[in-house]
């Protein structure tokens, strides 16, 4: 047995014989209460419960710890592989039979639980002793597997893919396993396939009243149309943009780059909450032109309008970032050539460029559909009665008419548009990508555009870039007003009652929103190395080892893009109540969520990192016999610097904006600030959430500038640093971005 | 301390990747301290091969043995087999000492130990005094000795090179492959070199293995494979060669006569028979005179080239076109000048007619 299988069982051990095996309420290292009830009571260690008969179907899993120390000293490897892959194997089946046959009281697995010993039993959701146990039992499965051979033989790596696919399974697939089984039972708990036909044709969800008659469509219609043509108005957008810059001598190149972090670093609804202060009824430009002009006040910003406008602020940044890119990577020889064979600029435009573009286009069109779907903010702050999944799925859960079935339904729904859209892009764009760049130098010049293009391009944009630069002067703005709109008396108010501290006695931070601000700040920094670390272990994983199952890790890894924040949140609210795993009410949750909703964003930054760097390094490691967590840590793992930064930042930035995954998640200990926000907007206290959020956009800003200084000044001449604005792109793929 | 060189086996040796067969059924020794090159073209399954012996690549089928020892299992880790890569690979964030004694440092030896293993290889390489330089800083060529230095360091039972010097211009390459082969001998190692220049493989080689299309095409000393080409890819790849259609008019005391166009020639049989069959002609084996000469081939000049040392010369005969080197200082011949071919006592191989 090698040194660490050993170390892993006695790992295993540990969680099981010392520490507590359920979870303790207020366990801390400075509580110390939970030791009254150690060992034999609620904080007891599995193996002490186990013995003294209070939960006997605990007993197996020590079994299969037991039988593995037997072969301590073996020297036979291959029967301590086949005793390792069993044990490990049988174990960790036990241990999900009992945790899944033994809830809550009448709840669970019946028949099984009676199997087990612990008919009529209940048990509480798991804690730290069987989470280590678990994973010992996993790790040995796979060491014992790695003993026969598979990954060459690799303990690190077997250990690794293992580990990849329980967290997945856990915390992505049992979650959408439990909506979708919530989807088809009635309100008793029943199997009930009628009740899933009924809720899923409903009317409000698929009506088409709005062209048939005076009322309104189902939620379903809306949700595409708005996406639609999100979709479609943010890639023109960008587009116009993207060849104006590249293709003209338009000034403001830089501008148009910093424009495209604003996205990253503002909530999502804080843009919809800057056109309620603008267009709203009571709006800075509603009084004016009712005042100077006579236009009546008016209503219609709450509605698809209003939301389409607020997302298309939000998300054309995006499309522009990714257009930029595809604009770029058409080598302007192509063009010259077209040239040289006698095509004016405009054939040119239309036999080469626009070829060309095109995948891009479709690319970009599809990323603002899916960000539109998985867009929970602004429909919530500008929606008025115009509803859409997934503001109908947050009022399914916390609304006055609590019902689960729907929700889940809903959420089904909205997961196949999202999935739709990235199969769409996978399948069909997947292989239609023009790469144009080649390693070889490129000394063409860019063509520039023809007139008319120009033209319209900045008929487009100047509009847009104005709204973009109003929008963000009233979020900064409208915290130091008394009222934006109608009192425009400078005050600090909103920033005292949010952001006070009392120094008369100490530090006392008085302020109501500093609690939800330092949640936010510790949750997020606990989650972005998590994600960071799980994120780059995929991709190195998926990029640099073999293994059978790796397309399907990989599918699975993608996936996880196209699910909305919604879903995963309706997802976790409903898995993660009860046992096996309770832990909702908890900061734990909020971490969980947020480290697999950012997860593809690390998995992303690790594989382009990951593929600029020469394989042939791993290899030169290899044959001068590291093993591959040597290889990864050595070799691997400094190269791979600048992606992790981008991923640790990316990561955290992403978890202090995030809305829509949380909202379900957060409670009165562990509020978060945007769902703090959103609860001020929803109070009308406008005043306060624009000044909360002008504080996370430039906390965050400021972050950033300061990792991108920390990163550029790392010595290395070769290496290429990735800037953070296309390292930040990198991982804007399909529902990511949206949150 | 160490084992010293060891021997490379394969035993039928087959490498699939789904559908493509990059290496089919491959059987062949190096013995322990020769230099043994793998040449074809790109796509034969060399580099495969190579990469079989380090363990990079799992065979899909068939026996690896290294010193006798079945390996064909065995991760590239646990075989004591090194390898210098094309790019080289060097670590970009570690200076040349850390580059240098990263095998024994992830081997678990001491620092100290570590380091005085690398300064000895280092020296070995001429590479003293640029041990705290990063690769960045290196040249081309040195950054090739820090390779070589860092796979000699663990003083491995087999060194592999990956087309070391396809990253080097010419002059040099000249240069580091006579160090490499000087290296070698010196120091006793038993080396499998890839490459697809039949001159360097020529050069440095004890054996060359010819690889075409996923299998040995001939393997054998250099000088045999240039004068005793087995077919017309191993004729066509190493050197220059004119493929002929000829007929064997008669064998006779492992002589055959051959009719090359209106000419007969006699040649080693090489255990053909009467029949259709190939000759393959150096370029330098064919001698130009004047026209008219008994024996020889009529033909008329189409192109000729002055390359300083030599000139190159196009003759259109009745067996087609044929490509003439002639060496030593010459006058330009005249285009449409007719001229005699005749053929040289060797240089000239009888090779099946497929």
């Amino acid at each position: 047995m090698a040194p660490a299988t050993r170390f892993v069982l006695l790992i295993g051990w540990l969680g099981y014989a010392l520490m507590p095996w359920y979870l303790v309420e207020g366990m801390g290292l400075t509580r110390w209460g939970w030791l009254a009830e150690y060992p034999f009571g609620k904080a007891g260690s599995a193996l002490a419960l186990a013995l003294s008969g209070q939960t006997p179907w605990l007993l197996p899993v020590g079994i299969a710890l037991a039988a593995v120390t037997l072969f301590w000293g073996s020297q036979d490897r291959q029967r301590t592989a086949a005793v390792l892959i069993w044990a490990g194997a049988l174990g960790m089946l036990l241990f999900f039979a009992q945790a899944f046959a033994i809830v809550l009281k009448d709840q669970g697995i019946a028949w099984l639980a009676a199997l087990l010993g612990g008919a009529g039993a209940a048990q509480r959701g798991i804690g730290g002793g069987a989470f280590v146990t678990l994973l010992s039992l996993l790790f040995l499965l796979c060491h014992g597997l790695a003993y026969r051979g598979i990954c060459r033989g690799d303990l690190f790596t077997t250990s690794t893919i293992g580990l990849i696919i329980l967290l997945i399974g856990i915390f992505i697939f049992f979650p959408v396993a439990i909506i979708l089984k919530s989807a088809l039972v009635d309100q008793n708990g029943a199997f009930a396939l009628s009740a899933f036909v009924e809720r899923f044709l409903d009317s409000s969800i698929w009506g088409l009243g709005c062209v048939t008659s005076n009322t309104n469509c189902g939620v379903a219609w809306n949700t595409l149309i708005l996406a639609v043509l999100c979709g479609v108005i943010t890639t023109l957008l960008g587009l116009a943009c993207a060849l104006l810059i590249l293709r003209t001598g338009m000034p403001g190149k830089r501008i148009m780059r910093a424009l495209t972090v604003l996205p990253i670093i503002t909530p999502p609804f804080v843009i919809g909450l800057a056109l309620i202060l603008l267009f709203g009824r009571a709006g800075a430009v509603s009084t004016l032109l009712y005042e100077w002009f006579d236009v009546p006040r008016s209503r219609w910003l709450y509605g698809l309008p209003g939301v389409l406008l607020a997302q298309v602020l939000a998300f054309a940044p995006i499309a522009f970032l990714v257009l930029i890119g595809v604009v770029q990577g058409i080598s302007p020889s192509l063009e010259e050539a077209s040239q040289t064979l006698g095509a004016k600029r405009w054939q040119t435009f239309r036999t080469v460029t626009w070829p060309l573009l095109k995948p891009g286009i479709a690319n970009s069109f599809l990323l603002g559909f899916v960000e539109s779907m998985a867009d929970f903010g602004n429909p919530l702050v500008l929606g008025g009665n115009f509803e859409v999944l997934s503001t109908k799925i947050f009022f399914a859960v916390v609304g006055a008419s609590y019902n689960q079935g729907q929700a889940a339904v809903l959420a089904i729904v909205l997961l196949a548009f999202t999935l739709g859209a990235f199969w769409v892009q996978q399948r069909w764009l997947g292989d239609k990508s023009y790469t144009t760049v080649t390693g070889k130098g490129d000394s063409g010049l860019p063509t520039p555009l023809p007139r008319r293009i120009s033209w319209l391009s900045v008929a487009v944009i100047v509009p847009w870039v104005a709204l973009t630069v109003v929008i963000y002067i009233v979020i900064l703005v409208g915290g130091f007003v008394r009222n934006m709109g109608r009192d425009y008396t400078p005050t600090l108010q909103h920033y005292l009652t949010g952001f006070a501290i009392d120094f008369s006695d100490g530090i006392y931070f008085q302020g109501s929103a500093w609690s939800s601000f330092f949640t936010t700040v510790k949750v997020a920094a606990i989650s972005a190395p998590l994600t960071a670390l799980i994120g780059l272990l995929t991709a190195y994983l998926l990029t640099r080892q073999r293994f059978r199952g790796r397309s399907t890790l990989e599918f699975a890894t993608m996936l996880s893009f196209a699910i909305p924040g919604t879903v995963l949140g309706v997802a976790y609210i409903l898995a993660f109540n009860v046992p096996p795993v309770e832990i909702t009410g908890t900061g734990l949750i909020l971490v969980i969520a947020f480290v697999f909703r950012n997860m593809p964003v690390g998995v992303r930054s690790g594989i382009a990192g990951l593929s600029q760097i020469d394989k042939s390094l791993d290899e030169a490691s290899t044959t001068l016999r590291a093993r591959s967590f040597t290889t990864l840590w050595r070799v691997v793992l400094p190269l791979l610097k600048p992606a992790l930064v981008s991923a640790l930042v990316y990561s955290f930035v992403r978890s202090m904006t995030a809305v829509s995954a949380v909202i379900f998640l957060v409670s009165a200990e562990y509020n978060l600030s945007t769902a703090y926000i959103v609860g001020r907007v929803e109070a009308g206290e406008f005043g306060l959430a624009i000044a909360y959020s002008s504080v996370l956009i430039v906390f965050m800003a400021l972050g950033i500038a300061l990792i991108q200084l920390g990163v550029g000044e790392r010595k290395l001449g070769r290496r290429k640093l990735i800037p953070l604005s296309s390292s930040a792109a990198e991982p804007l793929k399909p529902g990511v971005a949206a949150s | 301390m160490k084992a010293g060189p060891a021997s490379v086996e394969f035993r039928n040796v087959s490498m699939r990747y789904g559908a493509v067969t990059a290496v089919d059924d491959v059987s062949f020794t190096i013995e322990a301290g020769k230099l043994v090159t793998l040449l074809g073209p790109s796509g034969c399954g060399k580099t495969t091969t190579l990469r079989m012996i380090a363990g990079l690549e799992i065979a899909s089928e068939g026996q690896i043995l290294i010193g006798g020892k079945d390996v064909t299992k065995l991760s590239a880790a646990d075989r004591d087999v090194s390898m210098v890569f094309q790019s080289y690979a060097l670590f970009p964030h570690m200076s040349v000492l850390e580059n240098a004694a990263y095998g024994p440092t992830v081997k678990g030896l001491g620092k100290e130990q570590a380091k005085q293993m690398a300064l000895e290889k280092l020296a070995l390489v001429g590479l003293k005094g640029f041990e705290s330089r990063y690769p960045s800083e290196l040249s081309g060529g040195q950054q090739q000795r820090v390779a070589v230095a860092r796979a000699l360091v663990l003083e491995p039972q087999v060194l592999l090179f990956d087309e070391p010097l396809s990253n080097l211009d010419a002059k040099l390459r000249r240069r580091v492959r006579e160090e490499i082969r000087e290296l070698q001998q010196d120091l006793n190692l038993t080396v499998a070199y890839v490459t697809h220049d039949q001159e360097e493989a020529l050069a440095v080689s004890d054996r060359i293995i010819v690889m075409s299309n996923a299998r040995i095409a001939q393997e054998g000393a250099p000088r045999d494979l240039y004068e005793q080409p087995a077919n017309a890819f191993v004729a066509d790849f190493i050197g220059d060669a004119n493929l002929i259609d000829v007929t064997v008019k008669a064998v006779a005391d492992g002589r055959a006569d051959v009719g090359i166009g209106s000419a007969t020639v006699s040649l080693p049989a090489r255990g053909l028979g009467t029949g259709p069959a190939k000759v393959a002609i150096r370029p330098e084996a064919l001698l130009l005179g004047a026209a008219g000469q008994a024996g020889a081939l009529p033909g008329t000049i189409r192109k000729c080239a002055y390359l300083g040392n030599h000139l190159d010369i196009m003759v259109e005969t009745e067996v087609g076109e044929l490509f003439v080197v002639q060496y030593g200082v010459r006058d330009l011949l005249e285009q449409g000048a007719p001229v005699a071919v005749s053929f040289a006592k060797s240089g000239v191989t009888l090779i099946p007619p497929l």
